[in-house]
């Protein structure tokens, strides 16, 4: 089956969601395609999300929205494969939307592939899509806004969050949360988390360093100051910050920045008719991630008065997302925490110790399998990025796993 | 609603994901490694693929990406 529309918006998170209402709005056939069964993106899904209101305004609008659906191939120009659990489908798009996202960065350390360690993002996700979390004892861990957010989330549904482990330092965290007074919106969202906050531990320039557990995860050992403890727990939520997905834009022949997706001041990439938006252009937060997905939609729609409407909006968001990346920049200790025995790539089985003997990210995929299982190196590249100072953006189709019968 | 996960019935509420319903059955090793070591879902996302079970049949799906559906027949690695 194909379709064709005027624009297809690709990941229906803040992005994806602003730019398929704008596209709509402006009276252009859009659809908007995601991996997930629901509209709202990885962080933000849930129906008392930020996301929602655009999650209503979609339904009241002419998107058509193909749920399930993720992009495997781009066989010609102008044209996506999807697959679906129940089949294929293929959609023609003038002008595309990647608002593709990002995913929670993982540094390996000893324990790390025992079940129930998890991405901070990752064991929220799972409890939203219903894992059953009250009583649980949970150490949170990593970097970034999101861990207060996923323990506030935990505690809100009676897990026992036992701490909350910051590696950025204390200095550098309060210059962050003092900066978000500058941006009104954010500091209501901090103060609403530091009040959920009351009463848990929440320790800067602290960060794990092992788990233990036999078939599964018991305990955490932690670092902080010199002193090292062991927390029991049934699960760790770990996450240190977000990387932007680039598979898609990278396979489209986008170029990057430095920090995702490279755009111009009206969202397009280096191919003409192809926009990004959102947290796949550089990691910077919901209210940016919305004025870029409308930007780019009013853009992809031919409006580029009311895509400037927005530039101002924007510039606000961008400041927070310059703070971000200050206050949360990872310290080099992380870099020490996986042994030559550590498993670096998950689905191959591949020990960091044996990847450093490459010199590449090419020469690990060909000499050691690293990055060559299922995830395609999803999870090992940016680890491998941050432990071994690589760059590991090559992609070929499919970008996902696809079943036989799609490749024909 | 209803489904089995290695054979024992289990019941989610309507939504819940096949992850969740993994998990309820007090499963905590989806699947085993390519050496053979437990493993469970990591990102919740689908891009991990850690959380690869077997639904009607069909492997190596998502389990985190995979709602659940009265009578789903869903097998982890044992």
């Amino acid at each position: 089956m194909s379709d064709a529309f005027h624009v297809v918006v690709v990941g229906a998170g803040p992005a994806g969601l602003a730019a398929a209402c704008r596209v709509a709005e402006c009276g252009a056939k859009v659809a908007l395609v995601d991996d997930n069964p629901q509209p709202g993106g990885q962080i933000w899904r849930g129906a008392a999300s930020p996301t929602a209101p655009w999650i209503r305004k979609i339904e009241h609008r002419r998107v058509e929205w193909i749920a399930g659906a993720r992009v495997f191939a781009a066989p010609s120009p102008g044209v996506l494969a999807l697959e679906t659990f129940q089949g294929n489908r293929e959609i023609q798009y003038r002008n595309l939307i990647l608002a593709t996202g990002a995913r929670e960065l993982f540094l390996p350390f000893p324990g790390w592939t025992l079940p129930n360690v998890m991405g901070a993002g990752g064991l929220q996700a799972l409890a939203k899509s219903g894992l059953a979390i009250a009583g649980k004892r949970v150490v949170v861990a990593g970097s970034g806004p999101l861990l207060l957010a996923v323990a506030k989330y935990l505690r809100d549904r009676d897990a026992r969050v036992a701490l909350i482990a910051e590696q950025a330092a204390h200095p550098s965290v309060v210059r962050f949360a003092v900066g978000l007074a500058g941006s009104p919106g954010k500091l209501a969202q901090a103060m609403r988390l530091r009040a959920g906050l009351v009463g848990l531990r929440y320790l800067t320039s602290c960060w794990p360093i092992a788990a233990e557990g036999r078939d599964q995860l018991e305990s955490v050992t932690l670092r902080r100051a010199g002193r090292t403890w062991t927390e029991p727990c049934d699960y760790l939520a770990c996450g240190f910050g977000l990387v932007p997905n680039l598979e898609l834009a990278s396979l489209l022949g986008c170029k990057l920045s430095g920090r995702g997706v490279a755009v111009d001041d009206f969202q397009q990439t280096s191919v003409p008719g192809i926009y990004s938006a959102g947290e796949a252009t550089g990691i910077g937060g919901l209210d940016l991630a919305i004025a870029e997905g409308e930007i780019a939609g009013f853009a992809a729609a031919d409006h580029l008065q009311l895509a400037r409407s927005r530039f101002a909006a924007r510039t606000t968001a961008q400041r927070f997302a310059a703070s971000l990346d200050r206050a949360f920049a990872l310290r080099p200790e992380l870099k020490q925490l996986a042994t030559p025995d550590t498993i670096l790539c998950r689905c191959e089985d591949v020990p960091l110790g044996r990847v450093r003997e490459c010199t590449s990210w090419r020469e690990a995929k060909l000499h050691t399998r690293c990055g060559m299982g299922p995830c395609q190196g999803r999870v090992c590249g940016a680890a491998a990025e941050f432990l071994l100072g690589w760059r590991t953006d090559s992609v070929r189709p499919p970008i996902f796993p696809a079943r036989i019968d799609s490749l024909r | 609603m209803t489904l089995r996960i290695n054979g024992r019935a289990v019941q989610v509420a309507a939504g819940a994901m096949v992850s969740a319903a993994v998990a309820a059955a007090g499963v905590t090793q989806f699947r085993r490694s390519v050496t053979g070591q437990p493993r469970g879902p990591l990102c919740g996302m689908g891009i991990c693929f850690e959380c690869r079970v077997t639904i009607d049949g069909r492997e190596h799906c998502r389990s985190c990406q995979i709602p659940c559906a009265e009578g789903m027949e869903v097998r982890t690695d044992v």
